[in-house]
């Protein structure tokens, strides 16, 4: 006892090593922060700032002559969505029935490539993703083209008498449907391509051993353990088929094909009304965002995220 | 020993009971597939096999319409349109001075998430992933509230600046995915070895994560290259390829434009089996 209380204290190391060594530290610990930086900083400049800006001008009262003033008008929402509440829920049910698609389209394909493809599963896939090497814009232009009134398609159908004269597919519905659905649909093949190719075939063969028929292996097996690449497909889809407003200009055109993204362009370049542009914006970020989140938070964001990520 | 007798011994043959009612479903859901499979390839090859084959269409008026006869004229007259030149000719450098931008930036911030644990790297993350989530009208309409609202002319460097935003969170992500699977304990040697941090990032770190980052420079690039949505709002007078191919598509897109698109196709085509091919002969 007495021996360790008298015992000299050790001696201390020389202050300059000490305060190196703690600079080093310190360092290590704010090496993360320093490294994230100037891409937080990019981010936080040019797209929290902003959606903060445009939650102020959406709030905004006054006309592109005599300027906007903050008035904070919230009235601008509630008018947003009774003038547009059409094109909203429009661009809505597009993107649903879009999404529906490319899983009724793709799953069966993604199903083909990873269960039977065998040696050529890459190539397949390669040949799969190659039109979309091609601008988006492009191959939009490229369908417009196809299906026009004297197009090949059209002209041709008419031709042979099995439409009638005034039959057309560009400025309907279906075009601007087709159109997201194939614009869309690699975003849904790949996860749940990736999802499938993880499942374990021998899991089918114990399925099988189990007497389990085909189709009974299909939905008590497969089905579920490729759920979560559906779920991410999904994700990865609605979001962007929805806020779309290329497909609706270039294949539909007309008053009825009409979404929100269209009307949100108008608003700016066309009316020059910001603040209704705003709100519109805001309207339509809040419940694809909020949709976004309830959607990974009911499902389990770990899941949906983690397949995304691949 | 066991190994050698069983070499030794001749195959046994294995009696297979017929099985005939379900051996012919088994044929007909064979042929479903590849068949579906097929069809879906087709549909989607479509609209570029048409890009292609009309890049090649003898056109006598300004627009391309109908098939008039092979000619390889607007090959050797691709750059015959100058806004149209000039538009390509803005795309790549848009493309390549936001793909630098985003691949260092984003590389830092997918390092830092893949090597380190700190306080507010979730934070990071969510940000990163609202910035994927978001619309693109809505990022663009956004990014336009604020220059209109500040006054910031629109333009090129406009067009640059968004362009960074949108894909700086793809090449962290990428970045991140690569920067995970790597052993810290190289770091420490190479600390060891007295390097300090800046020679250890260049040789050490950044070769293992290089793969990581030019994955993540060519989504940019092609994001970039691509982007019509967000480029559209900010892009002020500045014309763009996309642009450019979406102002003609209303009035008819001239054969030049099927020529760079098809032009441009081949290089990404290029691009992915030279990557697809070394990274196979890498796995070997």
């Amino acid at each position: 006892m007495t021996a360790t209380t008298t015992a000299p204290p050790v001696a201390p190391p020389p202050p300059a090593a000490a305060r190196a060594r703690r600079r080093s530290v310190r360092m290590r610990t704010l090496a993360p922060y320093w490294l994230v930086l100037p891409g937080w900083l990019w981010l936080a400049i040019f797209f929290v700032v902003p959606i903060v800006i445009m939650l102020s001008v959406s709030t905004m009262t006054g006309n592109i002559q005599d300027g906007f003033k903050q008035t904070f008008h919230w009235s601008n929402y509630s008018d947003a969505w009774s003038q547009y509440h059409v094109q909203f829920v429009r661009s809505l049910v597009y993107g649903a029935i879009a999404t529906a698609l490319c899983i009724v389209i793709g799953y069966p394909v993604a199903y083909w490539i990873a269960f039977r493809g065998g040696a050529h599963k890459s190539s397949l896939l390669f040949l799969l993703l190659l039109p979309f090497f091609v601008s988006f814009v492009i191959r939009t232009s490229s369908w417009n083209f196809i299906l026009s009134d004297n197009g090949m398609v059209v002209s041709r159908l008419k031709d042979w008498g099995w439409v009638g004269q005034n039959f057309h597919i560009l400025q309907t519905p279906f075009a601007v449907i087709g159109g997201l659905t194939y614009n869309f649909i690699p975003f849904m093949i790949l996860p749940i391509y990736v999802a499938l190719e993880r499942v374990d075939p021998a899991l089918l063969e114990a399925s099988a051993d189990l007497y389990a028929n085909k189709a009974t292996a299909f939905l008590r097996v497969v089905l579920p353990l490729s759920i979560p690449g559906v779920f991410a497909g999904v994700l990865l889809t609605f979001v962007p088929v929805s806020s779309d407003y290329v497909n609706a200009s270039i294949l539909g055109g007309s008053k009825g094909t009409t979404m929100i993204g269209n009307i949100i362009q108008t608003q700016y370049f066309t009316n020059l009304n910001y603040p209704s542009a705003a709100a519109i914006s805001f309207i339509l970020m809040a419940i694809l965002l909020v949709g976004v989140f309830l959607y990974a938070r009911l499902l389990g964001t770990e899941e949906v995220l983690e397949a995304a990520g691949n | 020993m066991a190994l050698q007798t069983e070499v030794v011994r001749p195959p046994e043959p294995v009696a297979r009971p017929p099985v005939p009612t379900r051996r012919r479903r088994r044929v007909n859901g064979r042929w479903a597939g590849p068949v579906w499979g097929w069809l879906v390839i087709l549909w989607l090859s479509t609209p570029i096999i048409v890009m292609i084959v009309f890049g090649f269409n003898n056109t006598t008026g300004k627009f391309n319409i109908r098939w008039q006869g092979f000619t390889l004229r607007n090959y050797r007259n691709v750059f015959g349109i100058q806004s149209l030149t000039d538009a390509l000719v803005t795309s790549l450098t848009i493309a390549a001075v936001a793909t630098a931008i985003a691949t260092v930036l984003g590389t830092l911030v997918g390092m830092a998430l893949g090597k380190y644990r700190f306080r507010g790297s979730g934070s990071v993350t969510l940000l990163l992933f609202a910035n994927v989530a978001a619309p693109e009208v809505v990022l663009g309409a956004a990014m336009l509230s604020m220059f209109l609202t500040l006054n910031i002319p629109r333009g090129y460097w406009t067009i640059v600046i968004a362009h960074v935003m949108f894909s700086l969170a793809y090449v962290a992500v990428t970045v991140r995915a690569r920067m995970v699977g790597i052993d810290p304990s190289l770091d420490e040697a190479a600390r060891d070895l007295g390097a300090g941090p800046i020679v250890t990032f260049f040789k050490v770190t950044l070769p293992l994560i290089m793969p990581g980052v030019l994955a993540g420079a060519l989504l940019a690039f092609a994001l970039s290259i691509d982007d019509y949505i967000i480029t559209s709002f900010n892009a002020g007078n500045t014309v763009t390829f996309p642009l450019y191919v979406y102002g003609a598509s209303r009035t008819g897109v001239p054969p030049q434009v099927n020529v760079m698109g098809t032009l441009i196709f081949a290089f990404g085509v290029l691009v992915a089996i030279y990557g697809f091919i070394s990274s196979r002969r890498q796995k070997v």
